[in-house]
């Protein structure tokens, strides 16, 4: 069944993007990602133009995090102070975000640099990620191996304006939480991503938070900071396309559900393996695309 | 004054004059672009009017174009920088059709020569920016279009009848630019253009298509801050029925 996208302006299959979302929604269920980073550059292979993509997956992520942080909220897993600071910057950084995406959009260079963000960020957190998880599988074969313990003293704690966390139990300066905010609120803008798969590992490494509150007040923070995104795009380049989010949201939706349950049955080393896999592949792709030459060397712009 | 007139008398006069005239037909003049639009096909179909008999020994042919709206197009150009793929260079190039479509009797290479060609503008060559011609973009904007299918000939999709009936169907593809796609209906014979009629099919999104679009160009705040509530609505939602189902 085909399906007209009023602001896309194109006509696709609605099953193949009910099958996208519905794909997206089964890994972010099973590795509790929001999937951002994937439905992106998917929806560039299925022809829609990418500045539609970016605005458009951002008011995806909006549904998806609500979705995921009403049961944080339930565990009392969200640290509000946290998730507040983070926010402010968070909406510094996507101001300043959707300003350098205007700014290349005007020079018809906006696929270069989400493409390059995208080749750039996957790589280093897939490789890290692949690394540290066969290490863990190591680790756990072996039996041997202490567990890490946390540094209680870095840079980090020496920094002023100090802040008390009480849910974290961190007593910081606020000056990291907000440059996280702002590189992530940048990343947010650019890619159309929620960013959590960068803020998670730096709220754990840099900020040294407790795991059980990192998701749900990553999820927090980027409700909002995506919900500034969707608006931006939306008051400043008309590219949100509601009936594209929508196809989108009702596979992501039921795709989610079914994840958790296959996430319930791998072991977690084998899901962040197979994690770190998919994203080095998604990398892959794209980094080929700017690597090979094109058969075709010229391109219609649009907008 | 008076030059003005002989003017107008020399530009009317062979129509009037002319022996044979087209008398044509869309099926439809308005084509409504919904929800679940997937291109639309239009028949067009006609007669050969004539005062006097039918010729001996010519050719007579029919040539029918479809001209999508036109918009100043921006064609990148990528080379290698840094090792890496860029676009290097943009060309803005003057306003091409969206769509363009020529169906005849023949391949319109056998029906006119070039100069009528040029004049007339049929072939996609012809109609597409040919002052620019020789230009790489404008090559380029010619040869993706024709990839995409956006500029296509059917060489022999008018099919002419006794000399006097004629028909042919031209496939729209599902994604329309919306505006008048101008229909010309050109009568030749021997190479040389009788009589032309043109009309315009009238391309418009309809229902929420339109609605979205409007609202979305108008009135960008309320349209963004609508996504966010049916977004937040959906993962509400969607969080709750699970947690019913589960129980």
């Amino acid at each position: 069944m085909q399906i007209f996208l009023p602001i896309a302006e194109v006509s696709v299959n609605a099953f193949v993007l009910l099958g996208l979302g519905g794909l997206v929604g089964i890994l972010s269920g099973m590795f509790g990602v929001g999937g951002g980073f994937l439905i992106t550059p998917l929806l560039f292979f299925v022809g829609i133009p990418p500045a539609v993509a970016v605005a458009t997956s951002a008011n995806q992520i909006v549904a998806s995090s609500v979705s995921g942080v009403l049961a944080h909220f339930k565990r009392k897993t969200v640290d509000l102070r946290m998730g507040s600071v983070l926010l402010i910057g968070g909406l510094i950084g996507s101001a300043i975000g959707m300003q350098i995406f205007n700014m290349l959009k005007a020079l018809g260079q906006v696929d270069l640099l989400v493409t390059l963000c995208y080749v750039v960020f996957l790589g280093i957190i897939g490789a890290l990620m692949l690394v540290e998880s066969l290490r863990a599988l190591r680790r756990a074969k072996g039996r041997v191996g202490k567990a890490r313990e946390r540094t209680k003293h870095t840079w980090v704690h020496n920094l002023p304006f100090k802040m008390k966390f009480r849910a974290s139990g961190l007593y910081i300066s606020v000056i990291p939480p907000i440059v996280v905010g702002i590189l992530v609120g940048m990343l947010g803008a650019i890619m159309g991503v929620g960013g959590g798969f960068i803020m998670v590992p730096a709220m754990i490494y840099i900020l040294g938070m407790p795991t059980k509150v990192v998701i749900g007040t990553s999820l927090f923070q980027i409700i909002f900071v995506t919900s500034f995104n969707t608006m931006l795009h939306a008051y400043t380049n008309h590219t949100v396309d509601m009936m594209l989010a929508m196809i989108l949201l009702v596979g992501g939706v039921v795709g989610a559900q079914i994840g958790t349950q296959i996430g319930l049955k791998l072991k977690a080393e084998q899901l962040r393996i197979m994690l770190a896999l998919l994203v080095l592949i998604v990398c892959l792709k794209l980094g080929l695309d700017l690597l090979i030459r094109p058969s075709e060397l010229y391109s219609i712009g649009v907008i | 004054m008076r030059f003005l007139i002989v003017i107008l008398a020399l530009w009317v006069a062979p129509l009037s004059l002319a022996a044979e005239q087209v008398v044509a037909a869309l099926s439809q003049n308005r084509i409504s672009i919904t929800a679940n639009f997937d291109g639309s096909e239009i028949l067009v179909f006609g007669a050969i009017k004539r005062t006097e008999a039918v010729p001996e020994n010519s050719a007579l042919d029919v040539i029918v174009t479809v001209t999508g709206p036109r918009k100043l197009e921006t064609i990148l150009r990528k080379a290698r920088r840094f090792g890496i793929w860029v676009n290097v260079e943009t060309e803005r190039l003057g306003h091409a059709p969206s769509f363009y479509s020529v169906a005849a009797t023949r391949p319109v290479e056998d029906i006119v020569a070039s100069k009528t060609d040029s004049l007339w503008k049929i072939t996609a060559d012809a109609q597409i920016l040919s002052a620019r011609r020789g230009l790489a973009a404008r090559e380029a904007l010619l040869r993706i279009r024709t990839d995409n299918g956006l500029y296509r000939r059917a060489n022999a999709g008018v099919v002419l009848t006794e000399n006097t009936l004629f028909n042919t169907s031209i496939a729209l593809p599902a994604n329309l630019v919306e505006g008048d796609y101008i229909t010309r209906i050109l009568l030749v014979r021997d190479g040389a253009v009788l009589d032309d009629y043109s009309t315009a099919i009238n391309v418009q999104k309809v229902g929420i298509e339109r609605w979205l679009y409007n609202l979305a160009h108008n009135n960008a705040l309320l349209y963004g801050l609508l996504s966010l509530v049916l977004a937040a609505l959906a993962g509400w939602g969607a969080s709750e029925a699970f947690r019913i189902l589960r129980r």
